[in-house]
C-alpha cells in the first residue's frame, strides 16, 4: 500500500471533511500522511493553481463575513465587555492601592476563601458523582430513566431563591429529617451542589453516548479487566468533558447568590460568600469595595475557565472525534 | 482448533444463530461469509466472548471457554472500525495488552517494535491513531491483537471501512502475514470475492444457519444449494435452473445446439433468446439476453467466441448450459 492511496482515501472520506479541526502545528506531517485537518487548512490558504470549488470561493459567504463579525463583536462588546470594563474602572477608582486595600480587607479575603473552598469541594464532588450519574443514565437500562434524566435539569431551571427555600425547609431549623445545616459551611456546600448538579452530567453524557463501545471490547479482548478498561481507556476519553463540566460548575458556584442567601446564614468569616459580601458592601455604601472584590471574583472565574481550555485542548489535540 | 457446538443466540424474535456447529482447524484462515443479518458477526463475537450464547458451547484448543469472559479466552480481536485507543500513541496501543500484564518494559518494547515492523508501521511509534490512514490504523489494530500471542485471531469485517484499492492490498497482505504467523484466524466478511481471495476455508451463513463449509474451489464449483451458488458468484437463470454466466454457450444453429445439449445430463435444455446488448468487458464479453419466456439472463463468453458468432443486437440466438455447477439439493424457494 502506498501513502498516495491513503491520502486519496482520507481526502475523499466524508467524515474527514465533515468537522475539520484547526491544523495542529506541533505534529509532524512529513511522512506523507497529513494530520487530520490538513485538508481544511490547505483549502483555506491555497491561492494559485487550480480553481477551487465554488463553495470554498468568494461567494455570498465572503461578502457577508465582515457584517457577521461586526455584529458579533458589537453584541459581545455591549453585553459582556462594556459592563466588565465599567466594573474594572470602578474597582480602580482610587488607584491600585485602593483596589488592593479593598480586596485584602480581612472580611473580603475571608469571604473569598469561603467561596473558593466551598466551590472547590462542590466541583470535586460533581466531577465524581456527575460522571457516575451520566454513566448510569447512558449505560444502564432501568424503569424511570427518562424521568431521572429530566430531573437532572430541575435544580438548574429552578429560580435559585426557590432552591434556597427548598433546602431551608429540608435542612433548616426544625428540619423534618433532623439534619440542620442552616448557617453552616455544609449548608453552603449542599446548596451549591444542588444548583450545579447538571453541569458535569450534561457535559459527560453526550461524550459517553458517542463513545465507541468497541474500544472497550478491544481492551477486554486484550485482557483488561473492567476496572483497568475504565481507568486507562474510558476515563481519558471522558476527561475533557469531565474537566469542562467541573470548571463550569466551579465558575457557577463561586458566583452563586440566590441559593445560598437563606441557608448560608451570611455569617462573616464563617459562611459569608463573596457575592453576599459584595451585596453587603453595596448596602453600606462602599461601591469601591464591592467593585474591587467583584473584579477579584471575575479574575478567579476567568483563570479557571482559561486553565480548563488549555488542559482540554491539549488532550483533545491528540484525539480524533470520529472514526 | 475452535469448536462451536449447537450455538443458539436469539435477539427478541430474531434468531441470530440457529443451532450452529462449526469446526475451525488450527492454523487455518477461515472466512465466515454471509449477507448482513446472517449471524456471521454474532458467531465471531461468540467465539470471542463478546456475545453470550443462549445455548451451545465454544472450545478453543480443547479448552471449554463457553463461560469464560473475553479476557481469558486467549484471543485477539480486530474490529471493522479499528477501535483504536485514540489517546495513546501507536506504540502504547500495541503495547497495551503487555503493559496491563505488567511484562518487563524492555521485553514489551522489543515485542512492539518487532510487531510494528511486521505490519509495516516501523517509524510510526510516536504517532497518534488520528495521524494514521485507515489502512494503517487497521494494521496497528492487528499488531495490537497479535501482541498478546493469541491462540486465535478474530477479525470482524476488518477491511469493511476501507476503500476498494486499500482493501485489496490489505487482504493480500493479511494472507501473506497469515502464512508467516500461522495463527488460527477467523475472518468475517460479506464480500465473496474477499473470502475467495484470502481464506483457505469458507463457511457460508444464511439466516443464522451454516449453509456449507469447504474450501473456496469446492464452494464455487459444487455449491450445496442455490443460496451458496448465488452468493459465491454471479448466476443466470436458464430454464428454471441456476447457471454461472460463463457456463452458458451460445449457438447460431439450433440443431447443433440441441445435439450438443443432449450430451449434458440434467441440462435445462436449449433456450431461444434475443440478444439485447453485447458488452465487451475486456477479457470477456457479456451478452445480455431475453428468453422467449420474457426472462432476462446474461452469458459471459470469450472474445474469440463472440468474434466468431458476430452477434448483433435484436437477433435470436440459442443458449445452452455446459458443465454447469452442480447444486446438490435444488431448492426452488431460494431461486430468485
Amino acid at each position: 500500500m502506498t501513502s498516495d492511496t491513503d491520502q486519496q482515501r482520507r481526502g475523499t472520506r466524508p467524515e474527514t471533511d465533515a468537522a475539520p479541526l484547526p491544523p495542529r502545528p506541533g505534529l509532524d506531517a512529513s511522512d506523507g500522511v497529513r494530520p487530520r485537518g490538513g485538508d481544511a487548512a490547505g483549502r483555506g490558504e491555497g491561492s494559485g493553481g487550480a480553481p477551487r470549488p465554488a463553495r470554498h470561493g468568494k461567494g455570498l459567504r465572503g461578502l457577508r463575513r465582515p457584517l457577521g463579525i461586526g455584529i458579533v463583536t458589537l453584541w459581545l462588546s455591549v453585553i459582556v465587555l462594556l459592563p466588565l470594563a465599567a466594573l474594572t474602572v470602578a474597582a480602580f477608582d482610587e488607584g491600585l492601592a485602593g483596589f488592593w486595600e479593598a480586596v485584602t480587607a480581612p472580611a473580603a479575603l475571608a469571604s473569598l476563601w469561603v467561596t473558593v473552598l466551598a466551590s472547590a469541594v462542590v466541583a470535586l464532588v460533581n466531577a465524581v458523582l456527575g460522571t457516575l450519574v451520566a454513566w448510569v443514565l447512558v449505560r444502564d437500562e432501568f424503569r424511570g430513566k427518562r424521568f431521572v434524566n429530566a430531573v437532572i435539569d430541575l435544580p438548574f431551571a429552578l429560580p435559585t431563591i426557590v432552591a434556597s427555600i427548598v433546602l431551608l425547609s429540608l435542612y433548616g431549623p426544625n428540619s423534618p429529617i433532623g439534619v440542620e445545616l442552616n448557617a453552616t459551611r455544609w449548608g453552603l456546600v449542599v446548596a451549591l451542589l444542588f444548583v450545579t448538579l447538571p453541569f458535569v452530567v450534561r457535559s459527560v453524557q453526550p461524550v459517553l453516548i458517542e463513545a465507541d463501545r468497541e474500544v472497550e471490547e478491544a481492551a477486554a479482548s486484550l485482557g483488561a479487566t473492567t476496572g483497568t478498561t475504565f481507568r486507562r481507556i474510558v476515563l481519558p476519553t471522558l476527561a475533557p468533558a469531565i474537566l469542562s463540566g467541573t470548571g463550569l460548575a466551579f465558575a457557577r458556584a463561586i458566583g452563586e447568590y440566590g441559593s445560598v442567601v437563606l441557608i448560608g446564614g451570611n455569617i462573616p468569616r464563617e459562611t459569608q460568600v463573596t457575592s453576599q459580601y459584595i451585596q453587603q458592601q453595596i448596602e453600606i455604601d462602599r461601591p469601591l469595595n464591592a467593585a474591587a472584590v467583584s473584579v477579584a471574583l471575575l479574575a478567579i472565574a476567568f483563570v479557571t475557565l482559561l486553565l480548563l481550555r488549555v488542559v482540554s485542548s491539549r488532550s483533545q489535540r491528540r484525539e480524533e472525534r470520529d472514526a | 482448533m475452535i469448536t462451536v457446538t449447537s450455538a443458539r443466540k436469539q435477539y427478541g424474535a430474531f434468531a441470530a444463530l440457529d443451532d450452529v456447529s462449526l469446526d475451525i482447524p488450527s492454523g487455518s484462515l477461515t472466512a465466515l461469509l454471509g449477507p448482513s443479518g446472517s449471524g456471521k458477526s454474532t458467531l465471531l463475537r461468540s467465539i470471542a466472548g463478546l456475545e453470550e450464547l443462549d445455548s451451545g458451547t465454544v472450545t478453543i484448543e480443547g479448552r471449554d471457554v463457553t463461560d469464560e469472559p473475553p479476557q481469558r479466552r486467549g484471543i485477539g480481536f480486530v474490529f471493522q472500525h479499528y477501535a483504536a485507543f485514540k489517546h495513546m500513541t501507536v506504540r502504547d496501543n500495541v503495547a497495551f495488552g503487555l503493559t496491563i500484564r505488567k511484562r518487563p518494559k524492555a521485553e514489551t518494547a522489543k515485542k512492539v517494535d518487532e510487531l510494528l515492523e511486521i505490519v509495516g508501521l516501523d517509524g510510526f511509534q510516536h504517532r497518534y491513531p488520528a495521524q494514521l490512514s485507515g489502512g494503517q490504523r487497521q494494521r496497528m489494530a492487528l499488531a495490537r491483537a497479535l501482541a498478546v500471542d493469541p491462540q486465535v485471531l478474530l477479525l470482524d469485517e476488518p477491511f469493511g471501512a476501507l476503500d476498494a484499492k486499500v482493501r485489496t492490498d490489505l487482504r493480500q497482505w493479511l494472507r501473506r502475514l497469515h502464512d508467516e504467523v500461522h495463527v488460527t484466524t477467523v475472518l468475517v466478511t460479506h464480500d465473496q470475492e474477499e473470502a475467495l481471495d484470502v481464506a483457505d476455508r469458507i463457511a457460508v451463513l444464511n439466516q443464522g444457519r451454516i449453509e456449507q463449509v469447504g474450501d473456496p474451489v469446492t464452494l464455487y464449483e459444487r455449491p450445496a444449494n442455490d443460496f451458496v451458488m448465488s452468493f459465491l458468484g454471479s448466476v443466470a437463470h436458464l430454464g428454471g435452473q441456476l447457471v454461472r454466466p460463463h457456463d452458458i454457450a451460445l449457438e447460431r444453429d439450433r440443431a447443433t445446439a440441441l445435439a450438443l445439449d443432449a450430451k449434458v445430463p440434467d441440462s435445462p435444455g436449449v433456450i431461444d433468446a434475443v440478444v439485447e446488448r453485447v458488452v465487451p468487458l475486456g477479457f470477456e464479453v457479456r451478452v445480455d439476453l431475453r428468453a422467449d419466456s420474457g426472462e432476462r439472463f446474461a452469458a459471459q463468453i470469450t472474445r474469440r467466441d463472440a468474434a466468431e458468432l458476430q452477434l448483433r443486437e435484436g437477433e435470436t440466438i440459442h443458449a445452452r448450459a455446459v458443465g454447469r455447477s452442480s447444486v446438490v439439493d435444488h431448492d426452488p424457494a431460494l431461486a430468485i
